[in-house]
């Protein structure tokens, strides 16, 4: 087998950005604190050229390098250009947040960097290998980031949780391969397919693999009775790092989903939507009911998500290529949700005043019109009122379902996003209807103020124009 | 010269454009605010007079049509148009907020550009509830219509706001969740969302009732019928005055016009098999909602019990046809029950707006609307008093209002049904007239009650105007409703051939 540079092509994002990463940790050793925003800037930029390789290398078709071990097809070009985005604008968003906290460190830009690459590289995973290579250097990245503000005792407490359960997840996905590959004798995930689909039935054994497969998944992703560590971390964390844990690797998990179930297990389809649709039903419900009782915002989207992860895995229920699009689009959109909602949280507190508690956003339209409606359109979204984005994203998971016959799902789905709808009017009712509390808004720079409204108002936009990105996500996946 | 523009879409957009640009101007300018607001309410209203004065009666076709393909991964366009049940809502919708435009000027000093934007925000997308041909635009204008009205109730509204806020939205949302549901399923059977697909769409009974009811759910809160009523009644007692009115006058609306433009069409069979319901559900409306009416002792509570009552007929309206066809084949007066039932919706547009302005001026002097606070209006209102009385006979259906009207029709067409139904709809007369009369006698006639009210000022001339305009439109559609029920006659001929027209 003959090994040439080129064939490295594929993969030059990647090595670009794993280059990049170690050039801001040597450079940032030697940075005095003054100059800590070059650490900043190297990652932004970083992130930018990361973007443009990709584009430029990104084609029509698929790509392969290391015999079929990495690939990067339509699916991998759209998820990690979200990915590098996301990562970016999270950057932009955390750099004042960290600054006047006075934890203005590369350490947050380097593990950010890392994560990035992992999840890339899990986007990318042809192999059982490659895509647990992926997952741990996201996943340890994270449990850092988590930890890294060391003199915060509730931080340190959410890291551990998150290590101590994801750490138990990876080793259940660990069994799962192995099983698999005992069974198949191959790591690489095409070949896993085809010889399962030789086989014709579907092996107890890979039933038992795909349990733990699909319970690691239910993890990485926060779907009910994996979703513990949700609340705890997402409340836990410093927010910059909430932010960055709610956003990108959502799109990261997506594709563990699409490469280890529809690509890799594909076989086993039946059977695997029955488990998921348990995990969906579960999810839909615990989330939205344990939202209602929250106090703290975070902790509040915290469970959100989990009820969003409920509406995602829809998609994958439903089983078709309009439902994997469909659940695409829905994990796209709820990332920019995600984004826009930590960001504003994060450009409401100041030094001192977190404003985590739902009661500090109390009479925020008169502190702040402008940042009050920005919420409240993000708030809107993602109890999927039309107008907004969050909108279509139901529609094309529930119109994936419906369209299988699996009606009754739908319906309960929807009075689901009804129970849910209350927790995001009691936000807005607390903005609006509220005296306001005595706590002026924070001025904030000039990039965050203009990423934040676009933020906001793209997902405004998306709800009046969604036609582009579904047409990007079915043909990402078909 | 009207043929070539995007009538339907200027309507729409002007207002929500208006909007954000009242809403940009800021609250630091409140009258600048209000004058802009009255400003586009006034255009979009002009540019909604074509719409009438170039419709075409003569045929039951869709006029005005736009269409531009939107999401075509799902076969969603952007398709509006206007018959002649939809463009005399369309008309009502204009001209009423240009009224409460008016209405808010000084009562409303709190973030009045706020307050003017959501009106006219809210205006835009009603109208595109009534002009959308698209089932998913309907039902995106159908549920974006609850945010700005969350906001109004909550924000200026009264005591209890934040409850009867959060409950108006999640009744209305709950209800309409399930139309979407069907909607998306029927997209599923037929690859389309265009209503008038919809419509032509084969169905076996099962899925036809399981629509319907689906339908009912959504419309049924929306209009309300009893006994998902209850949130009503909340939703206006907090409502600030202008809320109040868009609520009774339109939004209320949008529940009758979509049995006729979804129910009646799109699942006519399992519509007449089921009409002992919507008859039942109407009846108790009509009869149990206004001995209801009878017994409140808040004047907005009231007005808003008699809404429900005089919905109940409109929806009873809407469904009597198919027992006058079952028992006497008679088309015309099928046609005879739906056109009293519009012309009913219309009426009470008027009516209800009046009324709740009538309580709205008594309000901003005194801040009570417990009747008990009042008596003795007229001796220093003489002017007021005259307009609410005017406005309490047209509540009660005196002939030569426009009360009158649409409840003759329907009375008149349910005969030939049962004479049962009629006799319980015909009630409405007595308890209608009994909860409004009592009203009248208790707030306006009587002995001058306390120093308060000795102290009143009669209207002003912001107050008569629009009291007035109002009272010009119940007296002309009370003396001459040919030409509205003209503009309406083929469209609703059309209607009740469609529907009577089994798909099994």
């Amino acid at each position: 087998m003959s090994f040439s540079l080129s064939s490295l092509i594929p993969l030059l994002p990647e090595i670009l950005l794993a280059a990049m990463a170690c050039l801001v940790l040597v450079v940032d050793a030697f940075l005095s604190d003054e100059r800590r925003a070059w650490s900043w800037f190297l990652s932004q930029a970083s992130l930018v050229v990361a973007l443009i390789v990709l584009w430029r290398v990104a084609g029509e078709g698929s790509l392969l390098a290391f015999d079929g071990q990495f690939v990067l097809d339509r699916l991998a070009g759209l998820l990690k250009a979200g990915v590098l985005v996301l990562a970016l604008v999270a950057f932009s968003y955390s750099r004042p947040w960290l600054q006047e906290r006075g934890v203005f460190r590369g350490e947050y830009f380097v593990l950010g960097l890392f994560a990035v690459l992992g999840m890339m590289i899990l986007i990318s995973a042809g192999s059982l290998l490659v895509l647990y290579l992926g997952l741990e250097l996201m996943s340890l990245s994270l449990y850092a980031m988590v930890a890294f503000m060391r003199n915060d005792g509730r931080a340190s407490e959410a890291a551990m949780k998150y290590f101590v359960l994801g750490a138990i997840a990876s080793g259940m996905l660990l069994y799962g391969m192995s099983i698999l590959y005992g069974v198949t004798g191959s790591l690489d995930l095409m070949e896993i397919n085809r010889i399962l689909l030789r086989a014709g039935q579907v092996d107890t054994a890979v039933l038992f693999a795909m349990a733990f497969i699909i319970a690691a998944i239910a993890f990485k992703l926060g779907a009910v009775p994996f979703h513990m560590w949700i609340p705890d971390v997402y409340q836990g964390s410093p927010t910059a790092v909430t932010l960055f844990i709610g956003s990108a690797p959502k799109l990261a998990a997506f594709a563990m989903v699409v490469r280890l179930l529809v690509e890799g297990l594909d076989t086993a389809q039946h059977q695997w939507r029955d488990m998921l649709m348990v995990l969906v039903v579960l999810s839909l419900l615990v989330g939205n009911l344990a939202a209602i009782a929250q106090t703290n915002i975070k902790r509040m989207l915290g469970y959100s998500t989990v009820s969003h992860i409920g509406f995602l895995l829809l998609g994958f229920v439903a089983g078709t290529g309009a439902g994997l699009a469909a659940s695409l689009f829905y994990t796209l959109i709820y990332a920019i949700m995600a984004l826009a909602a930590f960001g504003l949280i994060m450009a409401l507190s100041r030094k001192g005043f977190e404003s985590e508690e739902l009661a500090d956003f109390r009479g925020l339209n008169d502190r702040s019109p402008w940042l009050a409606g920005l919420m409240l359109l993000v708030m809107f979204s993602m109890a999927g009122v039309p107008l907004t984005a969050g909108f279509y994203a139901k529609l094309v998971v529930i119109e994936a379902i419906v369209e299988v016959d699996l009606v009754w799902l739908a319906v309960f789905a929807v009075v689901m996003s009804v129970i849910g709808a209350f927790y995001y009017l009691r936000v807005v009712k607390l903005m609006y209807f509220d005296k306001p509390i005595d706590e002026p808004v924070p001025a904030r720079p000039v990039d965050v103020e203009v990423l934040l409204g676009g933020n906001a108002l793209l997902v405004l936009l998306l709800g009046l124009m969604p036609g582009l990105l579904m047409t990007l996500c079915r043909q990402a996946v078909l | 010269m009207f043929a070539d523009w995007p009538l339907l879409s200027l309507v729409i957009w002007t207002p929500i454009v208006g909007g954000v640009l009242v809403l940009l101007a800021g609250d630091r300018a409140p009258d600048g605010a209000r004058r802009l607001a009255l400003v586009v309410s006034l255009l979009t209203f002009l540019l909604s007079v074509p719409l009438w004065t170039e419709f075409d009666a003569s045929t039951w076709r869709m006029q005005f049509e736009e269409f531009v393909p939107w999401v075509t991964t799902y076969n969603i366009n952007y398709h509006l148009g206007v018959d002649g049940l939809s463009m005399p809502l369309i008309l009502l919708t204009t001209f009423v907020t240009v009224l409460v435009v008016i209405a808010g000027w000084e009562v409303i000093q709190y973030r009045v550009a706020q307050y003017m934007a959501a009106f006219l925000i809210m205006e835009g997308i009603m109208v595109g509830v009534f002009a959308a041909l698209d089932a998913m635009l309907f039902y995106i204008f159908f549920e974006a219509m609850l945010i700005p009205m969350y906001l109004v109730i909550g924000v200026w509204g009264g005591p209890r706001r934040v409850y009867a806020s959060i409950k108006f939205f999640l009744y209305t949302f709950l209800g309409s969740v399930f139309m979407l549901v069907s909607l998306i399923w029927m997209y599923g059977q037929s690859g389309s969302f265009e209503i008038l697909d919809l419509h032509k769409l084969p169905l076996g009974m099962t899925a036809q009732v399981l629509i319907f009811l689906s339908f009912l759910a959504a419309f049924a809160v929306k209009v309300p019928m009893w006994p998902v009523h209850t949130w009503l009644p909340d939703a206006h007692v907090e409502a600030p005055t202008g809320g109040s009115v868009i609520l009774a006058a339109i939004m209320l609306k949008i529940g009758g016009y979509g049995f006729l433009r979804f129910s009646l069409p799109v699942t006519p069979d399992a519509s007449a098999e089921l009409t002992w319901l919507i008859v039942l559900m109407s009846l108790v409306a009509v009869v149990y909602i206004g001995f209801v009416a009878l017994v409140q002792s808040d004047m907005k509570k009231l007005i808003a019990y008699s809404s429900i009552a005089h919905m109940g007929f409109v929806t009873l309206a809407f469904f009597i046809p198919f027992y006058i066809l079952r028992n006497t084949g008679d088309t015309a007066g099928s046609t005879l029950a739906v056109q009293g039932g519009m012309v009913q919706m219309i009426s009470h547009g008027f009516v209800s707006a009046a009324l709740f302005l009538c309580v709205g001026v008594l309000y901003d002097r005194l801040h009570s609307r417990e009747i008990s606070t009042y008596g003795g209006v007229v001796n220093v209102m003489p002017v007021f008093a005259a307009f609410f009385v005017l406005f309490a006979m047209a509540n009660t259906g005196l002939p030569g209002t426009s009360g009158f009207v649409g409840e003759f029709m329907v009375i008149l067409a349910s005969i030939k049904a049962n004479f049962w139904i009629a006799f319980l709809a015909a009630t409405t007369l007595i308890i209608g007239a009994a909860y409004t009369l009592w009203l009248v006698k208790r707030v306006v006639f009587g002995e001058v009650r306390s120093e308060k009210v000795a102290a009143l000022d009669d209207l002003n001339g912001r107050e008569f105007l629009i009291l007035g305009l109002l009272a010009l439109m119940v007296l002309a559609i009370g003396l001459w409703p040919a030409p509205l029920i003209h503009v309406m006659e083929v469209s609703i001929d059309h209607l009740i051939e469609h529907a009577m027209v089994s798909k099994l």
